[in-house]
């Protein structure tokens, strides 16, 4: 029998990101014991990445925004395929959740008259991002993070113990999920990756809360723990994954020197009146507004510039067009030799405010690069290019309580799937994260309190999980050669950044299938060296596996479907096609190998749209995404048959 | 572009350990993270170290390179000699877990202690107003990114395990502080940042101040104006006769 420490919780959060944080928070005030596990330190997830700021309609700074304005925005934004329930209610509940956060000591930048100050991005039609400079990831953890301080002391006032209720379990490695004989969640099964040692948490509810998938990428913002596991476990332990072949490609990361390409460039800096220009000095992105978006951006220089100080008889700048636009822009720029000395574009803030400016609201920016890069962004243009940001794509849940498609197991945040479509708009994932994470939180509460009784964890479960743990300690018998997990990722990120990046054809998808089947052989094979105290081979090697899946569900996905939208561009087939909206792609894993299992790819149709959202959009622009027979019920078409 | 780079690595436990020389590839524009991070895919895929977001934005690698604690992830290689040995060491304020990683509980601890904001009674979500410039002292320290280099090097518990129990270090003192300053923080925290915390062992040399990555006056701006309000508060006349005649303080 293995030996392990159990541990006993209602409701047990994996990620300590936003969302994990805010599931955690509600569901402790419902007065439910919580474990949040985390892979890192407390207060390190990768929401500290978060630069530009939340995404909310409080209206502060343009009093025209409202929850329908940026409902409108994020469902083009998504490009009509966004799980419209999710939008819905994202849009209504961002600004409460942003207000909430004042209540836990968050310090927004303010307004003249003393509001939370708000500042333009992407596809958002009015100033609508709170923010801090461009450090608001950061405050939205350690505002979380202290809130959960709070109500461990008040545990401590009630009960004597800081952990009575609510605890963090800091480094310490979820690798399988458990259910009951009924197929209901019982329990999480992990490891301390300081000492190595087997953990086990009884609980009749898990929300995944573990972020995205980008290292699976070579080119990316994100960091080491972006290895899918959220979506892998989910997906092993029967739940479906929608959406897996749109991956935002962030238009501006870093680009030179090597050792930090990929790092993020705020979206805040062309926010805040920064420019994209190319080699011979002309801003491109007027020429890139593509037609669903006509009329809607500037058309000339002078107008764009006009509009950072009069928006409402101006059109914004085509620079502020959503992410996957900007990002094939840049794309086709750089392919056509108009691109910067180290592949990228100009990114120029320098000749567009005095330097003091620059440095007041791009803090960040500026110590970036000058730090890491020797560039002083107050004088010099930078240098960006595209790089792996996000996943659209994610476990399948309800809207409203955020529950998969397996009995106890919830999802929020970007492991999650639909809410944004096929794109997601800068800002908001910081408002879906306070949004969902709550509402996850809740779902779980809900969910445990109704259990007639707690599931049962399986004696045989845990043996198995703790047997293929450690599996990579000990070398496969027979052929086969033993395998460096280092140089294994290596292969796996430059098959997906090369072959599933931002411009994709079936032939090259195709290509990726085979190399990563090959990979997927020979991760069976990966032997590492030492002994289980935190040993970093052995952690990726177990983390290899769910980038294995992830990127399994990407590529098949990818190559089901046969047209562009948002985050997946097939240059083969280069058009919107409005018989793809309404089908969303849902990945499950089948097969004998419990270990890095078979992807299959399966369409199904998403509900239509409520009648009331569809109404807050003009006909004229759903016939641009819808086919004319899903249009007979808006009330424009109804008038011109009548 | 490209050359052989000397480094020395404390490897080890808790039973202790030794440095390991090691020669690596160093190439153009990278720091010392990524020398480690080359090492670990080449020649010790066990060396441990902390590392999450490589932009010195969630101050998870931290450690000491020639002896001064800095993030290893900022730490640009071009600052150095090719031909110079580049010492890397954990950070000695806290113990070795293993290598380059440290147990830092200490400062988890010290964070629970600090009484959480406490919100005005009378403010519903949403009624908060604020002015930017009196915002911004705090918004300062919330700045920071948590890395502990500042409670790595401050002589108050660098080699004084002893004093860990009675002081909180730069970090926390700063943390209170940042309510203390907050515009609409609801409680008096002069008083606990004394007694509890341990403000008085500060003696302002500044090393914290030095080695922030994020560039936070941390004594300037938080040590300083703390001492000054506690001060205010102990050492008024009117104050310390009231305290006398109503015997309260201690």
């Amino acid at each position: 029998m293995t030996e392990v420490e159990r541990h006993n919780y209602d409701v047990v959060v994996i990620g300590a990101g936003g969302a994990g944080l805010r599931a955690a928070i509600e569901a402790r005030q419902r007065g439910l014991t919580t474990a949040v596990i985390c892979k890192s330190l407390f207060g390190k997830a990768h929401t500290v990445m978060a630069e530009g700021g939340c995404a909310a309609s409080m209206g502060n700074v343009n009093s025209n925004d409202s929850w329908q304005v940026h409902f409108r925005d994020t469902m083009r934004g998504g490009k009509f395929l966004n799980n419209w329930r999710m939008a819905e209610l994202h849009a209504k509940e961002a600004p409460d959740r942003v207000w909430e956060l004042e209540t836990y000591g968050a310090l927004f930048d303010r307004t003249e008259d003393g509001r939370i100050s708000q500042r333009n991005f992407g596809g958002h039609t009015y100033p609508r991002l709170a923010h801090v400079g461009d450090r608001t990831g950061l405050e939205l953890i350690r505002t979380m993070q202290q809130k959960i301080v709070s109500l461990q002391q008040e545990d401590k006032a009630e009960f004597g113990d800081y952990e009575a209720k609510l605890k963090v379990f800091q480094e310490c490695t979820i690798t399988e999920l458990l259910k009951d004989d009924s197929g209901a969640i019982s329990g999480a099964f992990g490891y301390w990756r300081e000492s190595g040692r087997f953990v086990l948490f009884e609980t009749g509810a898990v929300i995944m809360a573990t972020g995205g998938i980008g290292k699976s990428f070579q080119v990316t913002s994100n960091s080491w723990e972006y290895t899918g596991d959220g979506h892998a476990l989910a997906a092993r332990t029967g739940a479906s994954l929608i959406n897996m072949e749109f991956v935002q490609f962030h238009p501006t990361g870093m680009v030179w020197p090597p050792s930090v390409k990929g790092i993020l460039v705020t979206e805040g800096v062309r926010g805040d009146g920064g420019v994209l220009k190319n080699s011979e000095g002309k801003r491109f992105m007027f020429d890139y507004v593509p037609d669903v978006f006509k009329g809607q951006y500037a058309e000339t220089e002078e107008e764009a510039d006009r509009w950072y100080t009069d928006p409402d008889n101006n059109r914004r700048t085509p620079d502020l067009l959503p992410r996957d636009e900007v990002a094939r822009a840049i794309n086709t720029e750089v392919k056509e030799g108009r691109g910067s000395p180290h592949g990228g574009v100009y990114l120029d803030i320098a000749s567009r405010m005095p330097d003091e400016e620059i440095k007041r609201r791009l803090p960040s920016m500026y110590h970036q690069f000058k730090e890491l890069a020797d560039v002083d962004i107050t004088a010099e243009p930078m240098e960006v290019g595209p790089t792996c940001h996000y996943v659209m794509g994610g476990i399948e849940v309800d809207p409203d309580t955020g529950e998969s498609t397996v009995p106890g197991l919830f999802a929020a945040g970007e492991c999650s799937g639909g809410m944004h479509g096929s794109n997601r708009l800068g800002g908001n994932s910081l408002s879906d994260l306070l949004v969902f994470g709550r509402r996850a939180g809740l779902g779980a509460a809900n969910y445990v309190e109704s259990l007639e009784r707690k599931p049962v964890v399986l004696q045989s479960d845990i043996d198995a999980a703790a047997r293929s743990a450690v599996s990579p300690f000990e070398p496969a018998e027979g052929e086969g050669a033993r395998e460096n997990p280092y140089t294994l990722q290596h292969e796996l990120q430059q098959t997906m950044n090369d072959l599933v990046g931002i411009i994709r054809t079936a032939d090259e998808i195709e290509r990726a299938l085979g190399r990563l089947a090959e990979i997927r052989s020979r991760v069976r094979n990966v032997v590492v060296e030492g002994h289980r105290q935190f040993n970093p081979g052995w952690h990726l090697a177990i983390d290899l596996r769910n980038m294995m899946v992830v990127s399994e569900a990407v590529a098949k996905a990818a190559l089901l479907r046969t047209e562009s939208r948002g985050g997946h561009t097939r240059d083969d087939f280069p058009m919107l096609d409005s018989d793809w909206r309404n089908r969303l792609l849902s990945c499950r894993v089948s097969g004998e190998d419990q270990v890095v299992p078979d992807v299959v790819v399966e369409p199904k149709e998403q509900v239509p749209m409520r009648q009331d959202l569809l109404e807050l959009f003009e006909l004229s622009e759903l016939e641009k995404y819808y086919t004319e027979a899903e249009l007979t019920t808006h009330p424009a078409a109804q008038g011109d048959t009548a | 572009m490209s050359y052989k780079g000397q480094f020395r690595v404390w490897r080890g436990d808790s039973d202790g350990g030794s440095l390991e020389d090691f020669e690596v590839e160093v190439n153009e524009g990278e720091v010392v993270l990524d020398i480690i991070h080359r090492l670990q895919a080449t020649q010790a895929p066990d060396l441990a170290v902390r590392w999450n977001c490589k932009a010195g934005k969630c101050g998870s690698c931290s450690a000491e390179v020639n002896g001064r604690p800095q993030l290893l992830c900022m730490t640009r290689m071009s600052l150095f000699d090719k031909d110079e040995v580049i010492t890397v060491t954990p950070m000695r304020a806290f113990s070795v877990v293993r290598d380059l990683v440290t147990d830092v509980s200490y400062n988890y601890e010290k964070a629970r202690e600090v009484q959480a904001f406490t919100p005005p009674e009378k403010l519903q979500p949403g009624e908060y107003r604020m002015q930017q410039e009196d915002v911004q002292r705090s918004q300062e320290f919330r700045k920071c990114i948590e890395c502990f280099l500042c409670q790595d090097t401050c002589h108050v518990v660098r080699d004084h395990e002893e004093n860990k129990l009675e002081f909180s270090g730069p970090r926390f003192l700063m943390r209170i502080a940042e309510l203390e300053m907050h515009p609409l923080d609801a409680a008096d925290r002069r008083d606990t940042a004394q007694d509890d915390h341990g403000l008085g062992y500060c003696n302002i040399t500044k090393c914290c101040t030095e080695v922030c990555p994020e560039n936070i006056k941390i004594t300037d701006n938080a040590l300083i104006p703390m001492k000054e309000r506690v001060a205010g508060r102990r050492y008024d006349p009117v104050v310390w006769l009231g305290n006398k005649l109503f015997k309260r303080g201690k």
